[in-house]
């Protein structure tokens, strides 16, 4: 797989039409100016000899630089990716926590108020552009209310922790600056909704349908008439079963909202890895492309790695099949 | 005599298939939601087809410039405002519908031409060559489709064009998946076993057999899809990579209208609500034919 989405990002940078070296130039480079950058980066090789330098310079932790910040573009993604993982993870959460309870409610408590809210909420929630909702969320609770800031990850005053995890929360909260952490906060609740938004409602959806499903199931009716309360027959045997589509959801959902973060993180000048690649496709910057795409991809496949651990965890069936 | 059976049985089938599509207008017709997706597709086809003659200022999608009448608020002469070149909003909203139909309709069906025969050659064929085509579509489905269109268009330098052919490049491999999992499903089925027994061949059994119960599950992935394709070609839109102006695009519109936020709201706020309301329309409508078509796979 690994290799695969290597041939990717080099089909894609080197083999497609487009010319890297003339973008790379700008539109008043001559032609000579286009053959000296051709020869700089190698592109003049032959295919092969291009395949397996790049194959060698991913191995050893070169993936090019970068020409609008001048640098290594493994360095910018060092730098840029815990942002990232912190805002990917907080809207994953946030997803999940408010998710799976409201599509739990939504279910058992099929066509009433909260059934049709939850619902509404679903269907929007996939359709709405996650770009424009945060746009219009900057407006309302950023200008209009002024709650909450309308970008960035600090304020201009507040300064970074030292860092220990480069994860700002974490370090913030090991190094003891409360301050520090409630700017960081407030900074994020914007971003963390809006990214969150999508992913909440096909999780809701997928857990509501699979409650139904389940619900109607015989072992549930028996657990039902042996007296044990509704609470614990929803939680315990329900829920539990449902979480199991649910969850290739939420790994799914997982890769979506990386791809999402190129959105998000523009709209809310984020500064991760999704502006970065942004920035970088704006000014015809190739190489950190190409190392974001390589990023997220790993990223991804690490995710539904974690999905199909957790599917041994949550249903015995596949565990003794492992065992056995 | 051959004349005769004909004009007999004629009618009587198109009386059977007639009952059928009422019975299935029926079903669709009671789910409220269903109804409601399809109102609202029928106005977005209808505003695309017609949109040139029913907007007030048609030169203001081609990049005419009135500064004369620049960001101008909501009003009666102007429904959604005027941006900052003075060019009606509601003219370049209107007209944006038929972009995006077009960019929908052409990546989904780029997608499904390249997918659906990718999809039965690894499902139905199989062996090495089935084996390689799910090892590529799994590689590409392993990138969240968005970033692959972005690295794409960063390849290939932005605009309109090139933004459509990246996200064709990088939607087909859903097909592929769909496609390969119900032909290996329908390869165990009876009637499919009967007509290799009774020496069909394999195209016979591909077109007469697998493709036509492959229909609904790839139509109902389209219907959701043409919304999401809008979405995606929007995002590029938006980030600078898609449209650019004076095109009448909703994503780039967006874009451009945030830097005249938040005095100027309008410019920004009625394409976003027409993306919103025109994928609802398509998903309410997916949502509506999956449930009529392939009640399986609801979720």
């Amino acid at each position: 797989m690994l290799f695969g989405l290597l041939c990717l990002t080099f089909a894609i940078s080197h083999v497609m039409p487009g010319d890297p070296a003339r973008l790379a130039a700008g539109p008043d480079a001559n032609e000579s100016m286009v053959e000296t950058l051709r020869a700089k980066y190698g592109l003049d090789r032959p295919l092969g000899v291009q395949f397996v330098r790049y194959l060698g310079g991913v191995v050893t932790g070169d993936l090019g630089q970068s020409l609008r910040s001048r640098n290594a573009v493994l360095d910018d993604l060092v730098r840029y990716f815990p942002n990232t993982f912190e805002l990917v993870t907080l809207a994953l959460l946030l997803a999940v926590v408010v998710g799976v309870p409201l599509g739990m409610l939504s279910a058992v408590y099929q066509n009433t108020w909260i059934d049709h809210v939850t619902r509404v909420v679903s269907v929007s929630g996939v359709a709405l552009p996650a770009f424009w909702l945060g746009l219009m969320l900057q407006l309302l609770v950023g200008l209009y209310l002024g709650w909450l800031p309308l970008g960035g990850r600090l304020g201009l005053t507040a300064t970074p922790p030292a860092p220990i995890t480069h994860l700002l929360f974490v370090d913030a909260l090991l190094r003891g600056e409360w301050r520090t952490f409630a700017d960081a906060v407030a900074h994020a609740v914007l971003p963390v909704v809006t990214l969150c938004f999508p992913a909440l409602a096909s999780i809701m959806r997928v857990n509501r349908a699979e409650m139904l499903e389940t619900l109607r199931q015989d072992y549930i009716v028996t657990a039902r008439a042996q007296g044990f309360s509704g609470f614990r027959v929803v939680t315990r045997y329900a829920l539990r079963n449902a979480m199991i589509p649910t969850f290739t959801m939420i790994g799914l959902r997982y890769g979506w909202m990386l791809g999402g973060t190129v959105l998000i993180e523009t709209v809310f000048d984020w500064p991760g890895i999704g502006l970065y690649a942004v920035n970088a496709a704006v000014s015809s910057d190739f190489q950190p492309i190409m190392g974001v795409t390589l990023v997220i991809g790993l990223n991804f496949m690490l995710a539904n790695l974690l999905v199909d651990l957790a599917y041994g965890w949550l249903d015995p069936r596949v565990r003794r099949a492992s065992v056995a | 005599m051959s004349a005769r059976v004909l004009s007999l049985e004629q009618p009587a089938e198109r009386t059977g298939a007639t009952r059928e599509i009422r019975r299935y207008a029926r079903a669709y017709a009671r789910s409220a939601a269903s109804m409601a997706g399809l109102v609202i597709v029928a106005v977005f086809v209808l505003v695309s087809a017609i949109g040139p003659w029913i907007v007030p200022y048609p030169e203001d999608a081609r990049g005419a410039v009135h500064l004369d009448r620049k960001l101008q608020p909501p009003s009666t002469t102007h429904w959604f405002g005027t941006d900052e070149v003075g060019n009606d909003v509601y003219t370049r909203v209107i007209l944006g519908a038929r972009v995006s139909l077009q960019i929908g309709l052409i990546i989904t069906v780029v997608a499904a031409v390249l997918g659906v025969p990718l999809g039965i050659v690894a499902g139905h064929v199989g062996g090495r060559l089935g084996e390689t085509i799910m090892r590529v579509t799994d590689v590409f489905l392993s990138v969240p489709a968005l970033v692959l269109a972005l690295a794409v268009v960063g390849a290939l330098g932005p605009g309109i064009l090139n933004a459509m052919i990246a996200l064709s490049l990088v939607w087909w491999p859903g097909y592929v998946r769909l496609v390969q999992a119900k032909t290996l499903a329908l390869g165990q089925e009876t009637f499919v076993e009967a007509a290799r027994a009774s020496g069909s061949g394999r195209l016979r059994i591909v077109l007469v057999h697998l493709l036509p119960n492959c229909v609904s599950p790839i139509v109902v992935k389209a219907s959701m899809d043409m919304g999401a394709a809008i979405l995606a070609a929007a995002s590029l839109g938006f980030i600078g990579l898609g449209a650019q102006p004076p095109y009448p695009e909703w994503g780039a519109m967006i874009s451009h209208g945030r830097n005249y936020l938040p005095t100027w709201w309008w410019y920004s706020a009625f394409p976003g609500l027409a993306i919103y309301f025109t994928v609802l329309g398509l998903n309410l409508v997916g949502d509506g034919l999956r449930d009529l078509l392939d009640p399986k796979s609801r979720g």
